[in-house]
């Protein structure tokens, strides 16, 4: 599936399109198919994202998996500083990014 | 808003500019436009015939257009030296610096913006083209360094 | 250490009005991204992975007790409880938010200190030697200059929007501890005829195309630096390429069209500039220059360290340098914990280090391009009432240029520009090398890891060098051996194919171990590679 993630614009968090509206839970990302670009535009002038884009992402049993590493480490946090991430008391989730 | 921005006493230069190329093949026209990438030494010989020089910025990242303003102003050009094209409010003041004194921007700019961007700064650390004293120079004032 | 006066201190203050303007146009939406993008790097703030990030200029890389106190504070009430300390000598934040930004450049503002042209295409922070005006190798002290041109930067109305960005570093010795070679433009600080100038080296960098600057000037005098830099960044104003972003920085235009022309350029646009009255009169770096006059050290004291815990004894052979007035040392504090994170440091840490700079160092302390912190003016006695302090902090590895005082970049970690994490993989070379007895067998060896081409880890210029790419998707790893970012400067031999994280840890334990075998006399590891060269440790790595 396609979704659509970025940046909070005033706070900087990472943040994923729920469908209608911005969550900071990769799991909550809606299926944006061909209208991320249209959305990212729209969300972009209106002040609630900034350096939004489209990316591939699958649904597993853990929930939604962006295809790429570096999503997978914006959704989760810093892996060397688990302490810092989402998912601070889960042991396993540096093993996720991976 | 304010479309046009002039520093010079009277009228600004109406006359449409040529390209550097077409001014240094024939003789007549006294405003020429200077590119990105193109050299403004190739005016120096010319300068008493010019009352305009613009310079496009095509993007206000593209920074080669002040040191094109800066060559001219060293050189003694005292005509109008206009910044066109993408110009913000947060370079009026290095343009100004650098020996600009209209604007015409792509975009229009806020005056209010404009006057704050003016007055922002009391002090330069640099010597420039625009008569500004340095901060080094008001730190020794018994020192005049030509 | 420069004292801002009031002209200094309106400048930072104004530029913290500016930005907030910046800021505030931004939030309503009357600049796009696009638009405030460009003047929000020149402040220093990026967009990174998790939140924005503030990258806190420490002008060649000296603070006082105070700023760094104020440093440990912003990170406590506006990040996350640390800091980075960057291979450029900044602090960086890694959690701040946008509308907060003004604030804290104002808090930084309180102690004399900005974010001002940490990042965007102008000139950056001006870094220079970690032991100057404390070490007795120097012929100045480097830093003076570097205040000079830290003002001369700061604005300056014709070099704000350059091809890319540009480095500069000025030292004072024969030993290179600042890597002046890989810089845009470095200066190194010679006298002649009992005048002080400089030898000024252009077209240096890391990156995707590394190269070593060359000497384009033996001696440009104090009174004349000024103008001759307005020469070099008018040419590479001018000329440097704005078509690719990969091919702008000036290493490029020397490389391109070769340093004789560059320095042919240069000289004629010199003989221009050196008229128009552009150079400080010599009384301006003679007022900077009483900044850094040398502290009233005291006379009398001993030279003698009490060596009885091993622990300390250990701790002194490799963290502490000869200072240049007796009595005195040169104190390294290395933030390279085995299991921790280079460079970082808590809002604690950096408290703790402020006091120890206050208490111990005539309230002052530097940060190094190792992302290591130094007291450049400590007493032998106090010696060993610091190391207690460090040790309680767990601030007192002793592994300052071992093969654990690993230089690495925040990496795919934090960084949107990253291809792989490289601080995961630091810190399991740090493990297989923790060894105290080990570390020591293996002597001088730098490991420099980089996330991405772009180099912050100064990959290029590590004895062992790694890099991190994107191999369909899955984190790869290079290694690189024989860079030297010292007055040696040599780059990096790619070895061959590349390893996945745990295959690069073997790999370099292969080429220690080679190391070792073939070392002869007192070679460094370098020395070793630099003799015997890639085959045998190629050889050895893949079979």
């Amino acid at each position: 599936m396609k979704i659509l993630t970025g940046n909070d614009l005033v706070s900087g968090d990472v943040i994923w399109w729920a469908g209608d509206g911005w969550s900071r839970q990769v799991c909550d990302s809606a299926d944006v198919g061909e209208r991320g670009d249209d959305l990212a535009r729209t969300e972009e002038a209106a002040l609630r994202v900034v350096g939004a884009y489209v990316i591939d992402a699958t649904v597993t049993e853990d929930g939604v998996r962006p295809a790429h590493i570096k999503d997978r480490i914006r959704a989760l946090g810093p892996t060397v500083r688990p302490d810092l991430t989402l998912k601070p008391n889960d042991a396993d989730a540096g093993n996720w990014v991976i | 808003m304010v479309e046009f921005l002039s520093f010079r006493d009277g009228e600004a230069a109406q006359e449409p500019s040529v390209t550097v190329e077409a001014f240094t093949g024939q003789s007549n026209s006294t405003a020429v436009r200077i590119e990105a990438g193109e050299d403004a030494r190739e005016l120096l010989p010319y300068l008493d015939r010019l009352s305009l020089v613009e310079i496009n910025f095509p993007a206000y990242g593209d920074g080669r257009g002040y040191s094109a303003a800066r060559i001219l102003r060293e050189s003694g050009y005292r005509g109008e030296l206009r910044a066109v094209g993408d110009v913000l409010v947060d370079q009026i003041v290095a343009m100004r610096r650098c020996g600009f004194d209209s604007f015409h921007p792509a975009k229009p700019l806020d005056d209010a913006a404009v006057d704050r961007a003016l007055h922002r700064y009391a002090d330069v650390y640099q010597k420039a083209i625009d008569g500004r004293t340095p901060i080094w120079a008001k730190r020794h004032p018994e020192k005049i360094n030509g | 250490m420069y004292r801002y006066d009031s002209y200094d201190q309106s400048i930072v203050d104004a530029r913290v009005e500016e930005f907030r303007d910046q800021v505030q146009r931004r939030l309503t939406g009357a600049l796009t991204e696009d638009q405030f993008k460009p003047l929000r790097l020149m402040n220093g703030l990026y967009l990174q992975l998790h939140a924005y990030m503030l990258r806190v200029a420490i002008p060649y890389g000296t603070l006082s007790a105070k700023q760094m106190r104020k440093l440990g504070e912003i990170a406590a009430k506006y990040d996350r409880g640390y800091g980075h300390f960057t291979t450029r000598q900044n602090l960086q934040y890694n959690w701040i938010k946008l509308a907060d930004a003004p604030d804290i450049l104002a808090e930084l503002a309180t102690v004399e200190m900005h974010a001002i042209q940490t990042s965007g295409n102008c000139i950056r922070n001006i870094s220079s030697d970690q032991y100057a005006g404390v070490s007795a190798d120097e012929v100045a002290d480097p830093r003076p200059w570097a205040e000079l041109l830290r003002q001369w930067s700061s604005f300056h109305p014709e070099f704000t929007y350059l091809p890319r960005k540009f480095k500069i570093c000025v030292i004072a010795s024969d030993d290179d501890r600042a890597a002046m070679r890989l810089h845009d433009i470095g200066l190194k600080l010679v006298s002649k005829d009992g005048k002080i100038g400089a030898e000024v080296y252009a077209g240096g960098g890391m990156g995707r195309t590394p190269m070593v600057a060359p000497l384009i000037n033996g001696f440009v005098p104090e009174d004349e630096i000024i103008s001759y830099l307005e020469a070099c960044l008018r040419v590479y104003n001018r000329y440097g390429r704005r078509d690719n972003k990969y091919k702008a920085r000036i290493k490029i235009l020397v490389h391109e069209i070769g340093v004789e022309d560059y320095k042919r350029q240069v000289e004629e646009e010199f003989a221009h500039m050196r008229t128009l009255g552009l150079n400080p009169p010599v009384e301006e770096l003679d007022r900077i220059r009483a900044f850094f006059a040398a502290p009233a050290y005291e006379n009398g004291l001993s030279d003698a360290i009490e060596r009885a815990d091993p622990a300390f004894a250990l701790w002194v052979d490799r963290q502490v340098a000869p200072h240049k007035a007796p009595g005195y040392a040169i104190v390294n504090i290395s933030l390279k914990p085995l299991t921790g994170i280079p460079g970082d440091a808590s809002a604690e840490q950096i408290e703790l280090v402020a006091t120890l700079a206050e208490q111990y160092s005539l309230d002052e302390l530097r940060v190094t391009h190792a992302q290591n912190l130094v007291l450049p003016h400590v007493k032998k006695a106090d010696l060993h009432a610091i190391w207690q302090k460090l040790e309680e902090a767990g601030l007192a590895e002793a592994n300052l240029d071992l093969i654990t005082d690993i230089i690495a970049c925040p990496g795919l970690d934090y960084c949107a520009l990253a291809n792989a994490r490289s601080i995961p993989l630091a810190q399991k070379i740090a493990q297989r090398f923790a060894a105290a007895e080990r570390q020591a067998e293996l002597g001088e060896l730098k490991v420099k890891i980089s996330g991405c081409i772009n180099a912050c880890g100064h990959h290029h210029a590590g004895h062992i060098g790694v890099l991190g790419v994107d191999r369909k998707g899955v984190e790869n790893f290079q290694l690189s051996l024989g860079g030297s970012g010292a007055e040696d400067a040599s780059l990096g031999q790619i070895t061959g194919p590349g390893f996945s994280e745990d295959g690069v840890v073997d790999a370099i334990e292969k080429v220690t171990d080679l190391y070792l075998a073939q070392r002869e006399g007192g070679e460094r590891f370098l020395d070793t590679y630099r003799r015997i060269g890639m085959k045998p440790f190629k050889e050895a790595i893949y079979g």
